[in-house]
């Protein structure tokens, strides 16, 4: 992760958020990821979002694990405290984090490889805990780093640079999620700024798990033709079936929709998504009809996008364990300690 | 009755039906290892029968269940038999079968009490307390205590020359497991988060952990919860739930055995590298491999020094008992946070599981937790800039943030090659700066951890004798033995890794150096080569390592055998 510290130029003009700050703000050191990368756009993305939910960047934790999609925090909020995990094992530390310190945003960044093969079990145990996080996998099939082996999310005939064909079928997160409970499942392409930035401040603000799978095309090892990962076929297969316009709590929701075709749902802090059908077919709402339609749709090829399954009813990991309200971590020693004369009392049990 | 007594529970990695044994040493000195002798035996099972014969040491008495006739082979002219009817009684006195088969339990207690003069009324009023909330059981009880009593008294010489005296040698003391006791120290220590993922022997200590919390952790009002304990999906997990906690300021532990620490590997070396503390309580079980997890042995002591990849080693701590436990579970906190590294505490099943008589657990309400270099938020604001890596007190120990407190504090925590700045590097002279002041910091920690106790001889001794947590016991015990026969011994119980000066010292005063360990390869003795640089061929080792607890025999005999080949000087 060698990184190029940024020139810190701020332009005057530059629009500020509400905390006085600019997009300059949010963004980290310079990406040494391959130019054209779907990651950096991502990025892109991210910086966006945080800059747009007038966060402070201090109080967001991201993480990550191994690989070029985990290098990718080192390019972005760089105020932020981060941590570049072990392979596969971030969710681990972002459950860690979250025990301690409910009160920081969790922002983990992954890819197919590390929460797809290495990190499959931990991905979903993060997933079946709810822990209140965005988890972004930046997914292009492929690995990078170690020069084009096929990962667990490439498509049955999808053909590597080298020519071989993947005959084993994919691990699909969306499915993976929906199967497993998720209460914020989206699937994005890092080439849709207009759908991604929307779904990341949805997912920030979702109380819970928010997996947003963005199809993220490697341009060194998996851009050519017969690869299913590639701008190319992004830019031709993309299905988008759901939009998600997100709405800070204070905002009026100015556009008109057509009843029916809008399902507004109020998160945690009061903020709202507006899920609006792109596609008159999919019924929003019902995880079981989101499984059979994206099971239809993949069959044929195409990419189906969008926020696809939000319930923000459910409870995350301290709803379910009961924990107080306060960070754990910001507790006085002294509510912690039972103190002396209760470990003499207690010892009367062992005489 | 004031008896100083400890007890070991021996059982198979099973659920039910096979049998276990529960060995009682009862002593008037207190010694709480194991003698290796068996003086009165309690044979209930036909199936071991023979063996449980085999035993009995000569002179000593075995009770068995005559209901039905022995096989006649198995007879011993050295030992005294005895036999009560046990079934008989309990299917004649009592109905439903359930009761009948629970009760010949009872039944021996009753024919043990007789023979060996227990007071009736201890027992009885245990008995009363075990059962308080089931009246109807509390009679039963007593009345199959009463069968056995009286058969016994009829039909025997009642006491035996084998007898329980009252003595008054367990005032102050409590009868406690390691788990339990490191659980305690958990609370005490402050801890809020613990992640863990259940193996034997060690499944007990998050068990107790969470009995305290609900007792002392939980608002009885709203049932708010001061703690949050993850059930992990598997040790991998385990460790990061520590490291991700511990990397937000909140102590966190995880309770483990041998195959969860090797799980744990990368993510301890990650720690190392990236200064966190964690803390890991190492229960250690019979290996290599599955091994046999319901026994004991202290065999994880290298790979828990060494855990992960590179260059990398962890402090350790060794308890010797359920006090201990509790004690160095506190300090493994403090010196986690000061030394920003994880700290592995090696207790083994026999500490872990069995009951041992210890002194009381004091606390000290003055006690403060040491959160070591922790920049709190007007600290970072009053410096120009924040720097993760550097050594600004010359004690190897830099200054770390937690997120979310100030801007200036963010910084990326990372396993990667990294500067003294926090910042990535491949720089040969960046990375070795880093890596050479963790060296620097290793000798802080020497100079930190709990020092080793020395027991000196009565007189001068040229040979010194090593150990290290549950061999306590025996060892104590053998060196009373020999002291007699004029063979002098001094020994020096190491609490922790690294070893420090005292260590050192000791192995330099002595001509030589016993070392006891319950593993086959002498990784102490390994470790202290290694560590100390002393020659190998001044350190002997005396091991057992078969899975029970180390008995004093072993210690008593190669000492002797040494003393009579004339070796000591």
């Amino acid at each position: 992760m060698t990184s190029i510290a940024k020139p810190k130029i701020v332009h005057p003009g530059l629009k500020r958020n509400a905390l006085g700050l600019t997009t300059r703000d949010y963004e980290g050191s310079m990406s040494t990821l391959c130019a054209g990368c779907g990651h950096d756009s991502i990025t892109a993305a991210i910086v966006q979002a945080f800059f747009e939910l007038d966060i402070a960047p201090h109080a967001v934790a991201k993480m990550s694990g191994i690989g070029c999609s985990s290098k990718t925090p080192a390019y972005f909020l760089s105020a932020s405290h981060g941590f570049n995990a072990v392979h596969g094992r971030m969710p681990s530390i972002a459950t860690g984090a979250n025990a301690a310190n409910r009160g920081l945003y969790l922002l983990g960044v992954s890819g197919d490889g590390d929460s797809l093969s290495i990190g499959v079990g931990q991905f979903m145990h993060a997933l079946r805990r709810n822990l209140d996080m965005v988890y972004i996998i930046e997914n292009n099939g492929v690995y990078g780093l170690t020069k084009g082996q096929f990962s667990a999310s490439a498509d049955v005939g999808s053909k590597a640079k080298r020519g071989e064909v993947n005959k084993q079928p994919p691990i699909d997160p969306v499915q993976v999620a929906l199967a497993l409970g998720g209460t914020f499942v989206a699937r994005s392409f890092s080439g849709d700024k207009d759908q991604l930035v929307p779904l990341i401040k949805a997912g920030v603000r979702h109380r819970g798990f928010a997996l947003i799978d963005v199809l993220s095309p490697c341009v060194t090892f998996n851009d050519h033709e017969d690869s299913t990962k590639s701008y190319a076929h992004a830019r031709e297969f993309n299905h988008p079936v759901i939009d998600a316009d997100f709405v800070m709590p204070a905002e009026e929701i100015r556009a008109a929709y057509d009843e029916g075709d809008v399902l507004p749902v109020v998160l945690h802090d009061g903020s709202r998504v507006l899920l609006r059908k792109v596609d008159k077919d999919f019924k929003i709402g019902s995880r079981a009809d989101t499984i059979e339609y994206l099971s239809t749709h993949q069959r044929d090829g195409e990419i189906v996008t969008g926020l696809l399954y939000v319930n923000e009813g459910e409870p995350d990991l301290h709803e379910v364990n009961g924990t107080t309200a306060t960070p754990l971590s910001q507790v006085p020693y002294d509510a912690l300690c039972p103190g002396a004369d209760a470990l003499a009392a207690l010892q009367k049990r062992f005489r | 009755m004031g008896v100083p007594v400890s007890g070991k529970n021996f059982f198979p990695s099973n659920i039910q039906g096979l049998p276990t044994w529960y060995e009682i040493r009862v002593n008037g000195e207190g010694y709480v290892g194991r003698s290796g002798a068996v003086d009165v035996m309690v044979a209930m099972n036909s199936a071991t029968y023979a063996r449980d014969l085999a035993e009995v040491s000569p002179g000593g008495v075995l009770i068995y269940d005559s209901t039905w006739p022995r096989d006649l082979e198995l007879a011993r002219r050295d030992i005294e038999i005895l036999g009560v009817p046990l079934a008989r009684m309990c299917n004649e006195h009592f109905k439903s079968a359930r009761t009948r088969i629970l009760m010949k339990n009872m039944a021996y207690v009753g024919a043990l009490a007789a023979l060996l003069a227990l007071d009736r009324k201890v027992i009885e009023q245990l008995v009363a307390e075990t059962f308080k909330s089931k009246q109807a059981l509390i009679e039963s009880n007593l009345e199959a205590i009463e069968l056995g009593f009286k058969y016994a008294s009829e039909h025997f010489e009642c006491p035996l020359p084998t007898r329980v005296e009252p003595l008054d040698k367990t005032r102050g003391h409590i009868m406690i497991d390691g788990n339990t006791a490191a659980a305690l120290g958990c609370v005490y220590a402050g801890a809020t988060v613990g992640a863990w993922y259940p193996i034997t022997p060690s499944t007990s200590l998050m068990d107790a952990f969470k009995g305290f919390c609900e007792r002392f952790r939980k608002d009885p009002k709203t049932g708010e919860k001061l703690y949050c304990i993850v059930q992990a999906e598997d040790e991998l997990a385990a460790i990061g739930i520590v490291l991700g906690a511990s990397w937000n300021g909140a102590r966190a532990f995880t309770p483990t055995s041998g195959p969860g620490l090797s799980l744990m590997n990368e993510f301890l070396g990650f720690a190392y590298y990236a200064e966190l503390p964690a803390v890991v309580f190492d229960v250690q079980r019979v290996g290599p491999s599955t091994g046999m997890p319901t026994r004991t042995q202290q065999a994880d002591i290298l790979s828990a020094a060494f855990a992960s990849h590179g260059d990398t080693k962890h402090v350790l701590l060794f308890p010797s008992d359920p006090r201990e436990c509790f004690e160095l579970a506190i300090q493994a906190f403090d010196l986690a946070e000061r030394l920003q590294t994880p700290v592995i505490v090696l207790s083994d099943l026999d500490i872990g599981m069995n009951d041992w008589m210890c002194k009381d657990l004091e606390w000290d309400p003055a006690y403060r937790p040491d959160r070591g270099k922790v920049l709190s938020a007007e600290q970072l604001e009053g410096i120009g800039a924040f720097h993760r890596y550097v050594d600004v007190d010359g004690d190897g120990i830099p200054y770390r943030t937690l997120p979310g407190v100030h801007p200036k504090g963010a910084y990326f925590v990372r396993g990667s090659g990294h500067n003294q700045l926090g910042l990535y590097t491949e720089d040969s002279v960046e990375y070795q700066q880093v890596v050479d002041r963790l060296t620097k910091k290793w000798r802080t920690a020497a100079q930190l951890v709990p020092k080793p106790i020395v027991r000196r001889a009565a007189k001068t001794a040229k040979w010194g004798l090593i150990g290290v947590g549950s061999s306590e016991g025996a060892i104590r015990e053998a060196l009373d033995r020999l002291a007699p026969s004029g063979i002098q011994v001094d020994y020096c119980r190491i609490r922790a890794y690294p070893f420090g000066d005292e260590v050192a010292e000791f192995v330099e005063q002595h001509q030589r150096i016993f070392v006891v360990e319950q593993n086959r390869d002498a990784q102490l003795k390994s470790l202290l080569t290694i560590e100390l640089g002393c020659a190998p061929e001044r350190l002997h080792s005396i091991l057992q390592y078969g899975g029970l607890p180390i008995d004093c025999r072993c210690v008593v005999e190669t000492l002797e055998q040494a003393a009579a080949r004339g070796e000591a000087a």
